[in-house]
């Protein structure tokens, strides 16, 4: 049979161990310093197609994650996607930011880019994004190429 | 005909047997919270129970971590270079971990060391008339000897499945970037970059948390329903380790349904 | 000291009744304990006296009948009251039933430790006097499975008297005993209940052990109660059961084949295929 403390201090010795290591699943691990510790604010952004954009997919301005896309719904009145952001509360963008959807890398996944435009008023929880762009769809992408071409090369001739 | 009949009522007697078992274990589980109590105003019972499930589980728990995590590195950097894409790694590794491999394996390694223990201890003392000599005592088996028992499983599990993922991330940030020589920056900047504390990690530590719970009743309560033979031990341990790890699979097909459906 | 001499007895059933299922295993059993007294419950194995204890313990209630233990009928107590109750009872299990992952001293000290608040030096002390009357005290330090049988049974009997009982219930207490260890058992239980003031029930199938020590006892055959008396009384019964049973004659009232066609007919027809063929 095992003394009480030292029982006690195997078992203090376990929980520190458990506790260091959900620590370093939150911290090292997962973005525990990034997003996450930040408050946040929710604006809109309508766009006419929004390709593969998925919840959750980052929102960066110049590279750097500022926010997560929250929502995505289809708007049955105008026929187009209104993609919700939620953005750190650190950064403030002027009302004429430009929205779009990019791709990192050829294949890679895609995410929205903000580009801050000049107003002097700055987007607030629940505003609109007014200017949008929307993700470049490969198959129209290819389909207008190849439609560019079959109209050049009878001029050609 | 007599056959038929017969194998009829076989199924029906053992229908009706299941789901007198299931009844007798939702009341078994409410008097086991209601009793919760007096075990707790007595810590230093759970405590003990902490350590014959949580410390000496600790072992298996880090080693098998450590292997899990270096062949999801070697595995993960075969088929990721071949879309060139081996900086991926990281991302790779810590999501199963975190996500599926580390609440699940950590569970089912949880459940034949530290289940199949309780169970066989329970059966043990009513086997040998313990539990009713303490309740003869007027002390309450399942406040007694069930509670910090199951305690002490739904304690240890969570920082159990937490080790084992973290260990398994080690395993494979050692063999991708030290032996292979994946890009030690990419490596971590890459996982941070695509692993959400909340999203994942929290979600991991909720799945373990449901996992412990459920093996924990499961091999408290077959130990106390347990025949009380040694050939009804035996048995009762069989089916702590084979109901639990059914209950975890099915468990984590419910959870992940609900939690990452995004 | 014969049962009418006591005002109130200390448990009483009166026309008892228990079936597990269909099966009855105990009816119409009347028994009587009064304070100080040690009552022996006898009978062949399966009987249905360990029922009679489980019963009186409150483990398992009558289907029909009253069992009363200081007035107070045990079937319609609810969970705390029972359990008050109990910690007026001490009850020794046929195999000891000690907790194996205790000391024998801390087996002991359990019951102290749960029911009292009782500093640790005053608990030591006590567990220690509860050892010596046992006479293991040097053994305090042991844990169950280094204590052979008897020494097994000796710690149980000290851990079932730590809270000092009113009422000891003992199953079996001579199962598996060698004869100096049978001797030894048997003169605690009688040394303990005098020293206690407590009284005692006791299931058993020695019947030369226990007629040293008891004051009253009952015979149960199938469920009932067959005979009873002193010890006096028993030895000079001349009633056909407690004759075979004090006697251990194999037939008697108990008897030896299970029933059966009788062996003649098998035989015969057997020899007669034989023959046939």
């Amino acid at each position: 049979m095992m003394s009480r403390t030292t029982l006690d201090l195997w078992v203090g010795f376990f929980v520190v161990l458990g506790f260091a290591a959900l620590v370093f699943l939150a911290m090292k691990v997962g973005s525990f310093t990034g997003l996450n510790g930040a408050t946040l604010y929710s604006v809109e952004a309508p766009f006419d197609n929004i390709g593969g954009l998925k919840v959750r997919a980052p929102v960066k301005s110049a590279g750097v994650l500022v926010g997560r896309v929250a929502d995505i719904r289809f708007d049955a009145e105008r026929y187009r996607a209104v993609v919700r952001l939620d953005l750190d509360s650190r950064y403030e963008f002027p009302r004429d930011t430009i929205a779009s959807i990019l791709t990192s890398g050829l294949l890679g996944e895609q995410y929205v880019g903000i580009e801050a435009g000049a107003d002097a008023e700055v987007l607030k929880a629940g505003d609109m994004i007014q200017i949008t762009q929307s993700a470049v769809v490969l198959e129209r992408l290819i389909g207008q190429f190849m439609f560019n071409k079959a109209a050049e090369t009878p001029a050609q001739q | 005909m007599n056959w038929l009949a017969d194998r009829l009522r076989r199924i029906g007697a053992m229908t009706v047997d299941g789901v007198w078992r299931v009844g007798f274990a939702a009341r078994f589980f409410l008097m086991v919270l209601v009793y919760s109590g007096q075990s707790f105003r007595r810590l230093h019972l759970t405590i003990r129970e902490i350590y014959f499930s949580g410390v000496q589980s600790l072992l298996i728990i880090l080693v098998s971590g450590l292997f899990v995590g270096l062949v999801l590195g070697l595995q993960g950097y075969e088929t990721l270079q071949r879309y060139g894409s081996s900086d991926a790694l990281g991302v790779l590794v810590a999501l199963s971990l975190t996500r599926e491999l580390g609440p699940v394996v950590a569970g089912l390694l949880f459940a034949s060391r530290a289940g199949s223990a309780v169970t066989a201890e329970i059966g043990l003392m009513k086997t040998t008339e313990q539990l009713k000599a303490m309740d003869m005592m007027a002390v309450n088996p399942i406040a007694r000897v069930v509670a910090p028992r199951f305690w002490g499983g739904v304690l240890s599990m969570p920082l159990l499945a937490a080790m084992f993922s973290a260990m398994g991330i080690f395993g494979g940030w050692l063999i991708g970037v030290v032996f292979i020589g994946v890009d030690d920056g990419a490596f971590w900047s890459q996982m941070q970059a695509a692993v959400d504390w909340r999203y994942d990690i929290l979600n991991g530590v909720i799945k373990s948390i449901v996992f412990g719970i459920a093996v924990s009743l499961i091999a408290v309560f077959e130990g106390y329903d347990c025949q009380p033979t040694a050939e009804g031990v035996s048995r009762a341990i069989t089916r702590t380790v084979v109901s639990s790890a059914l209950a975890i699979l099915a468990l984590d097909f419910v959870l992940t349904s609900f939690m990452f459906r995004g | 000291m014969s049962p009418s001499n006591s005002s109130v007895p200390l448990v009483s059933l009166r026309d008892v009744r228990f079936a597990f299922g269909e099966r009855e295993v105990l009816r119409g059993i009347d028994l009587t304990v009064h304070r100080g007294q040690v009552v022996a419950i006898m009978g062949g194995s399966g009987c249905g006296k360990t029922t009679l204890l489980r019963l009186i313990g409150g483990q398992i209630h009558a289907a029909a009948g009253r069992v009363e233990v200081e007035g107070r009928d045990v079937g319609a107590l609810g969970r705390n009251a029972l359990y008050e109750l109990r910690r007026r009872m001490g009850m020794l299990f046929q195999f000891g039933a000690l907790f194996t992952d205790m000391t024998v001293f801390d087996n002991v000290a359990f019951p102290l430790r749960e029911h009292t608040e009782l500093p640790a030096g005053l608990i030591r002390d006590l567990v220690l006097m509860k050892l010596q009357a046992v006479g293991l005290r040097g053994a305090a330090a042991l844990m169950p499975s280094e204590l052979s049988g008897g020494m097994a049974r000796r710690v149980a009997l000290a851990r079932a008297v730590a809270l000092d009982p009113m009422l000891v219930l003992y199953d079996e207490p001579f199962a598996g005993l060698d004869p100096i260890s049978l001797g030894i058992v048997g003169q605690l239980i009688r040394r303990l209940n005098d020293a206690l003031g407590a009284s005692t029930v006791m299931v058993t199938h020695d019947v030369h052990e226990s007629l040293h020590i008891v004051d009253y006892v009952y015979f149960v055959s199938e469920g009932r109660i067959v005979a009873q008396g002193t010890p006096d009384e028993i030895r000079a019964s001349q009633d056909p059961f407690v004759h075979q049973f004090v006697n251990a004659e194999a037939d008697g009232p108990v008897p030896f084949h299970y029933p059966a066609p009788p062996m003649s007919s098998l035989l015969t027809r057997s020899v007669l295929t034989r023959g046939a063929r």
